[in-house]
C-alpha cells in the first residue's frame, strides 16, 4: 500500500531479514507498475531533463537567448522535437504520480484524495494533450522573418 | 532488575534527537526529494503552458519569454536548476539501493556522495547563472 519513494534506513532489519536484503517492493499490481515506472522514467529523465536544464538554463547564455526565433531553429530539428515531446510526457506522468503518492501519505479522507488526485490527473492529461498538439503542429516555416 | 537488551528506551531516543522521524540523515534526503519534486512539477504545469504560447506566433511568445529576463525570476530559475539536480542525483541513489539491495550497507556513503556531487556541480552553475543575474541587475542585456 505505501508507495514511498525514499528509503527509511534507520529501522533495524526485521527478524529473518539480513542487512543488505534491501527494502520491500510495493505489493499489488498497480503499485508495483507505478513503482517501476517511476524508476524507468526517472532514468530516462536523468538524460532528458538534466540535459534540458543544462542546455536551456545554464550553458551558453542560458535563457537569455530563448525567444521565438530560437524555438523556430530548435524545433526545425526532429531530434529536439522528439526530445521535448518525450520529456513532456514522461515528466508530467512522473510528476503527477509523485503527487499522487504524496497525497496518499498526507490526505486521509477518501473523498479529498479522489478530488485532489483527480484534479492533478486531469490537469496532467490536459497538458500532455496541449503540449503534444503544439509540438506536433509547430511549423518553423510558418512565421518567416520572425527573428 | 537487568534489562535484556542494550539499546536505549524510546524516550531516550526522542530526547536526543527531538521529535524527528527516527533521527537519521536519510529522513532529510527523503524530505528534500519530496519538496524538490513538488516544486518541479508545480513549475512544470506553468512551463508547459508558457511554452505552448509558441503556437500563437512570435509576438505572443516573445512577450511571455520576456518574463525570464526579470532578475527575481532568474533567481527562482537558479533554484529550479538546483531542485532538478538534487532530485536527479538523489533519484539515482534511490535506484541504486532498490536495484542493488546489498548497497543498503553503504547507504550513508551514498548519501554523502549525493550531497558532495550536488554541491560540486552547483558551484560552477551558480557562478554562471549568478553572473548573468548580476549583469541583468546592472541593466545590461
Amino acid at each position: 500500500m505505501s508507495a514511498t519513494t525514499e528509503v527509511r534506513p534507520a529501522a533495524p532489519p526485521p527478524a529473518g531479514k539480513p542487512v543488505g536484503a534491501g527494502r520491500d517492493r510495493p505489493s499489488g499490481r498497480w503499485e508495483l507498475w507505478t513503482w517501476l515506472f517511476m524508476r524507468v522514467s526517472g532514468l530516462v529523465l536523468l538524460v532528458l531533463a538534466v540535459g534540458h536544464v543544462l542546455i536551456m538554463h545554464v550553458l551558453d547564455d542560458g535563457v537569455d537567448r530563448v525567444n521565438f526565433a530560437f524555438i523556430q531553429l530548435r524545433w526545425g530539428s526532429l531530434l529536439w522535437k522528439s526530445w521535448d515531446w518525450a520529456m513532456l510526457v514522461l515528466a508530467l506522468l512522473h510528476g503527477v504520480n509523485g503527487l499522487r503518492v504524496i497525497v496518499l501519505d498526507y490526505v486521509r479522507p477518501s473523498g479529498a484524495r479522489i478530488a485532489i488526485n483527480g484534479f492533478f490527473t486531469v490537469l496532467g492529461a490536459a497538458l500532455i494533450v496541449l503540449g503534444t498538439i503544439i509540438v506536433v503542429t509547430f511549423d518553423p516555416s510558418a512565421w518567416p522573418g520572425a527573428a | 532488575m537487568a534489562t535484556t537488551e542494550g539499546r536505549a528506551p524510546e524516550g531516550d531516543r526522542k530526547g536526543r534527537f527531538g521529535p524527528l522521524y527516527k533521527g537519521h540523515e536519510g529522513q532529510y534526503s527523503w524530505l528534500l526529494h519530496r519538496i524538490t519534486g513538488v516544486a518541479i512539477i508545480l513549475f512544470l504545469f506553468a512551463h508547459v503552458v508558457d511554452t505552448a504560447v509558441v503556437g500563437w506566433g512570435p509576438n505572443a511568445y516573445n512577450r511571455v519569454a520576456s518574463v525570464y529576463h526579470n532578475p527575481f525570476i532568474r533567481l527562482l530559475e537558479l533554484g529550479l536548476v538546483a531542485a532538478v539536480l538534487y532530485h536527479s542525483l538523489n533519484g539515482v541513489k534511490i535506484m541504486l539501493i532498490d536495484f542493488f539491495p546489498t548497497l543498503t550497507r553503504h547507504i550513508r556513503a551514498l548519501g554523502i556522495a549525493t550531497v558532495v556531487l550536488f554541491v560540486a556541480s552547483m558551484i560552477p552553475i551558480t557562478l554562471l547563472m549568478g553572473a548573468r543575474i548580476l549583469e541583468l541587475l546592472r541593466g545590461g542585456a
